[in-house]
């Protein structure tokens, strides 16, 4: 006999209360990171060597930046997973546990916006 | 009986020095360490953007950090961890989706997986310094 209520059952997401959500965006964010990141890699090649005002046009163009703002979202929330499973592995003690994927979360976040910003400033600049 | 009086000394299952090493064992340990490796180097990737958007003057002095000898290695490192991880997570997805698990295509994707990632990170930096 299971002792599993029928509405847990019924939501089917186990006792880390959000079922595959994890593996699933893991994923996602994986396969978004591929193309994104190849085309800021195309962007850096192209901006080598190159003085403040051409990189600032190459980084403030629509295109780009509307590609490196996906970029940046998709990254942070892929490292974000999957620092998490990293902390969950090896730091035992539940409060540093709770601490470290704090400060993971904190960190994510912060590039995030700060990488966020710093795109949205080169965009409007042109 | 309180947690207290439950023996600590309790058997754990074999950890990873009792196993032979192997490529595949050292590409999956590979893979977590380059995308720590990214997590942290994603920090100079938003520190080089900052300074893009923040003027001429700044954008000069950190690009001559990422021109230096030093700047270069860890730019080279960083190159070859993102391809190293994005052909890695490549192969999780073909995983995934429950294909490639037999014992001789494992052992020769982590193979190609190692000489594409150092393969592809030259041709990168060619093309980047080479071209002009």
């Amino acid at each position: 006999m299971s002792l599993r209520t029928p509405l847990s059952k019924v939501r089917g997401l186990g006792s880390a209360k959000d079922g595959t959500e994890h593996w699933w965006h893991q994923r996602v964010t994986a396969v978004a990171n591929i193309p994104l990141v190849l085309i800021f890699a195309f962007v850096l090649v192209n901006a080598v060597g190159k003085p403040h005002a051409e990189v600032a046009a190459l980084l403030g163009s629509p295109l780009v930046v509307i590609a490196l703002l996906m970029m940046i979202g998709s990254l942070t929330w892929h490292m974000r997973l999957g620092m998490q499973v990293v902390i969950e592995d090896y730091i035992h003690s539940e409060g540093k546990k709770i601490a470290a994927l704090i400060a993971n979360t904190f960190f994510c976040a912060a590039m995030a916006v700060a990488g966020g910003f710093a795109i949205l400033k080169l965009g409007f600049a042109f | 009986m309180t947690n207290s009086d439950i023996p600590r000394e309790r058997p754990l299952s074999p950890h990873l020095q009792v196993y032979k090493p192997m490529l595949t064992t050292a590409m999956s340990i590979v893979h977590r360490i380059t995308g720590v490796a990214l997590y942290f180097g994603l920090f100079l990737v938003v520190w080089w953007l900052i300074a893009a958007a923040s003027g001429p003057t700044y954008f000069d002095l950190v690009n001559g950090f990422f021109g230096s000898w030093f700047g270069r290695l860890i730019l080279f490192g960083y190159t070859w961890a993102a391809i190293h991880h994005m052909l890695g997570g490549i192969k999780h997805l073909v995983w995934d989706a429950g294909r490639g698990f037999e014992l001789d295509s494992v052992e020769r994707v982590a193979r190609l997986q190692l000489g594409g990632s150092i393969v592809l990170t030259i041709l990168i930096w060619i093309i980047a310094y080479g071209v002009r």
